[in-house]
């Protein structure tokens, strides 16, 4: 145990720089050519197979796992990217083990299903090692869209676009593209800069202007958008996070999950992270799960997850779970935070023992804590919108919002679960009805 | 543990498994580790001529197929005889055959087909104390060339003189091993039993190449960008050494001649299956070759509990077994009448049943929307192709019908009485066939 270890308070270098860098490497190393073949002969090329209707994005995955098998993984990856343009990423982050994996037959079979996940980065990473961009753009049409917000759904609808000859102006509030890519997600589950690296690859099909700093609301109006081009897909996300509504809120060390993973994904150093020795997580999703299990990586000496519902209300998939477990996050479920306690700066948070109904128990403790990370979901935050359903923007078919020739699609539209793989099939399927808006249109 | 002891043309072993005269029993050490492991006997690798021995290349002399998971599945071979001298070998031969008398030792022989070089080579390999020999007719590669192996083999008549030959200058049981590289297999069979041969074996390798180098463009093994075709021998094979086996098996104009098997035995089920059809022992080459020697114990307590399963007190009640019920379509009953089952329990929803049957068969497998799989018996013919494409074995089998039923496809009643295509209505030659 180093000596900081028991040091209480949000310092920087908790542990060594060796440390940190084992932490940090990779979550699933990308497959051996010997293991990718022997993971793709597992594959039985099922009929119409379970994992291509478990897959949002549809990717034919037998026959990209057999064109693995037959030793063309370029050909594999051309099979992924024509669904799913982000394929590099989602190979990453997707949580497989609740959409392709678990609909495996030899999940059925054995309890383990094809490596799908893994098999797809080994295609992917093959062919953008190769550093080609295996799609070309169609004749101009000389209609232009403003795609706004440069994440997943945005980045896979300009791409679609760009690819029919459509000239794409693609905004985005922060200084880089990628979105939750870029800012939102574990560090080790995608090393070595590789979202900036996608972004930096999908953008080789010309014809898509980046505009980055350009913030809906702030600097672009969506008047002015309409105005300016053919259309306009909103791939915004959801720049909100919501808040406890405690008393104490606004003490120091309690802060928004999303900007603790922000940070650190766009840290040079990690050493200089400060991290705080009894770090407690509220939340169930995969933020929740990204931002303990990091502050465990970065030398948090204890970190809770505190969860109001059970465990299987979790929106963190099992496997989340488990990772988390496994790196030593203590998860409690069934209790909702109460209050806030410290002078100035946190030190304890308390909560109440909860039913799944959220009845209170009148059981309480306290944790604690000298930092909090609150990861209890986020929200639109942003005016001048289409008409919205509840708190996402109103789409029908594929994207269509309330305005005409404004499209959205990814997390701050209805419909689909918050993921990437999901953001980017609902940017895809709005660039082509768009584009056949447009080519109707003439 | 049932007595696995196997006489084969009077020559005895402790069990029926024999290695094949091939890369494993070129040399004094392998063949000693070999009978260390367990194995019954040994062909030793063919020998040639005295004088400079044969070369062989110094590149490549293996190809291969493989199945799911690198699994070996098919090998071929472009090495020769023997590339040893003759002397050294017989001394080698006759040092293990004093040292391991229970062992079977058999020599394997080639040389040009005339009198007296068959005569010489026998004379010097009785010295040894091997237990017989082995007329190599068979090697479809460089010796064929010139005018040895399958270049003898595919002509009966050569087949017959060369094992008249060995009969009349030595007291030595005589094996011929046939070459499948031919069209009736029962041709040089029944040569070799009137030139008074006590046994045939087989198959030897089948001509083949294994793949093509898509840079090279050359056939693999490749030799300097060139390859030549080969001898393939393996689980691959299998299939068409066991029909060979049947035919000599079950032609009366051989019915009853000791053949021992070869091609593709991997373990005591494939062993078990060539005697089931007629072999009395078997050799096995490739298993030992991809797996090492210590396979034969697998094939050993195999057999041993195959047979205390079954009640043979010895392996000769194994043999032949199946010939029998080896015949001709013609001969196969019509009246016979199954359908596709598919257990739901141990189904796993992949479709290939139904994507096999929809395409390519008979359209009688039916898909709902929740990927539950059922067959459609008015249209099933039984054709098993679902059952050989389910990745869970068992998964598929197939039902009798019972006679009185009706037959949903046909609509026809299943009929008890057993009925071939020769009294079939729709058979132009049914009278002459009566």
């Amino acid at each position: 145990m180093s000596d900081t270890a028991l040091t209480s308070g949000i310092l920087a270098g908790r542990l060594d720089p060796a440390e940190l860098a084992d932490n940090f490497t990779d979550l699933h190393p990308v497959l051996e050519d010997h293991e990718a073949l022997v993971a793709a002969d597992r594959c039985y090329f099922c009929h119409d197979a379970p994992c291509i209707t478990a897959c949002p994005t549809d990717i034919d995955i037998p026959l990209f796992i057999r064109q693995i098998a037959t030793g063309t993984p370029e050909a594999a990856a051309q099979t992924i990217l024509d669904q799913n343009i982000l394929g590099g990423m989602c190979a990453r982050v997707c949580p497989t083990e609740t959409l392709c994996e678990q609909a495996c037959v030899r999940e059925t079979a054995e309890g383990k299903p094809v490596l799908i996940g893994r098999l797809q980065r080994y295609a992917t990473d093959t062919l953008m090692a190769a550093g080609t961009h295996p799609f070309t753009r169609a004749a101009p049409t000389g209609k232009s869209v403003a795609v706004v917000g440069a994440g997943p759904a945005g980045l896979a609808c300009a791409h679609r676009l760009a690819m029919h000859g459509h000239d794409v102006v693609l905004y985005d509030g922060r200084a880089k593209a990628g979105g939750l890519n870029e800012f939102g997600i574990a560090a080790y589950k995608t090393i070595e800069d590789f979202a900036a690296r996608e972004v930096e690859w999908l953008l080789q099909i010309g014809g898509i202007t980046l505009q980055t700093g350009k913030r809906l609301g702030r600097d672009l109006s969506l008047g002015d958008l309409r105005d300016a081009h053919d259309a306009v897909f909103l791939g915004i996300g959801l720049g909100g996070v919501n808040a406890l509504g405690l008393e104490g809120e606004d003490k120091q060390g309690l802060r928004d999950a999303v900007d603790f993973i922000a940070d650190l994904r766009q840290a040079d150093d990690l050493a200089a992270l400060p991290i705080g020795r009894d770090v407690v997580v509220i939340g169930g999703g995969m933020t929740a799960v990204d931002a303990a299990v990091q502050a465990r990586l970065l030398g948090a000496l204890n970190v809770t997850l505190v969860y109001r519902r059970g465990r299987e209300r979790m929106n963190a998939s099992r496997f989340e779970q488990d990772l988390a477990a496994s790196k030593g996050v203590r998860i409690i479920t069934n209790a909702s935070p109460i209050a806030v306690h410290g002078n100035g700066a946190v030190r304890e948070v308390e909560f109440e023992y909860t039913d799944d109904a959220l009845t209170a128990t009148g059981q309480t403790f306290r944790l604690a804590a000298d930092q909090v990370f609150k990861a209890i979901g986020q929200s639109l935050d942003c005016g001048d919108l289409p008409d919205l359903d509840g708190r996402k923007i109103a789409v029908t078919g594929a994207g269509r919002t309330s305005m005409k020739h404004v499209w959205a699609g990814g997390d701050c539209a209805v419909g689909g679960d918050d993921l990437t793989v999901t953001a980017v099939a609902e940017g895809r399927d709005a660039a082509m009805d768009i584009h056949a808006t447009l080519t109707a249109e003439g | 543990m049932a007595d696995l002891t196997s006489t084969f043309i009077g020559i005895k072993s402790p069990n029926p498994f024999w290695l094949a005269s091939a890369p494993p029993t070129d040399k004094e050490y392998n063949v000693r580790r070999a009978f260390e492991a367990g194995w019954g006997g040994v062909v030793w690798k063919t020998l040639g001529e005295a004088g400079p021995p044969v070369v062989n290349v110094n590149g490549p002399r293996y190809g291969a197929i493989w199945g799911a998971d690198r699994r070996l599945l098919g090998l071929n071979n472009i090495e020769l005889i023997t590339d040893r001298p003759l002397e050294v070998n017989l001394e080698e031969m006759k040092r293990v055959k004093r040292d391991w008398p229970d062992r079977a030792l058999i020599a394997s022989l080639m040389v040009p087909v005339n009198e007296d070089a068959w005569k010489d080579i026998l004379h010097r390999v009785e010295d040894t104390g091997c237990d017989g020999v082995e007329l190599n007719f068979g090697c479809p590669h460089g010796m064929s060339e010139r005018g040895m192996g399958s270049a003898v083999g595919q002509v009966p008549e050569y087949v017959g003189q060369v094992a008249h030959w060995c009969k009349k200058h030595s007291d030595l049981p005589v094996i011929v091993k046939l070459t499948p590289n031919i069209t009736d297999i029962r041709k040089p069979a029944q040569a070799a039993k009137e030139g008074g041969a006590d046994a045939v074996s087989l198959i030897n390798t089948i001509n083949s190449i294994t793949s093509v180098d898509l840079d090279l463009f050359s056939p693999e093994p490749t030799i300097d960008g060139q390859g030549a075709h080969g001898g393939y021998c393996g689980p691959a094979v299998k299939p068409i050494a066991l029909n060979m086996v049947a035919e000599i098996a079950r032609d009366p104009a051989t019915a009853g001649l000791p053949i021992s098997g070869i091609g593709g035995v991997t373990t005591w089920r494939d062993a078990a299956e060539f005697m089931a059809l007629g072999a009395g022992n078997v050799q096995v080459c490739t298993a030992a070759m991809t797996y090492g020697f210590k396979v034969v114990q697998e094939m050993i307590s195999g057999l041993s509990q195959y047979m205390d399963e079954k009640g043979f007190a010895s392996v000769d009640q194994l043999v032949g077994r199946a010939v029998p019920n080896v015949v001709n379509w013609q001969d196969l009953n019509l009246n016979y009448v199954a359908k596709a089952k598919i257990n739901q329990a141990d189904c796993i929803k992949c479709g290939r049943c139904y994507a096999a049957c929809e395409d390519t068969s008979h359209q009688a497998i039916a898909m709902s929307e929740d990927r539950v799989f059922t067959v459609k018996d008015d249209e099933c013919v039984a054709c098993n192709l679902c059952v050989n494409v389910c990745p869970v074995e068992g998964c598929i089998t197939m039902e009798q019908m019972p006679a009185g039923e009706i037959d949903p496809r046909t609509g026809k009643v299943v009929q008890a009485e057993y009925a071939n295509w020769t009294t079939h209505p729709n058979n132009p030659g049914k009278c002459a066939a009566e």
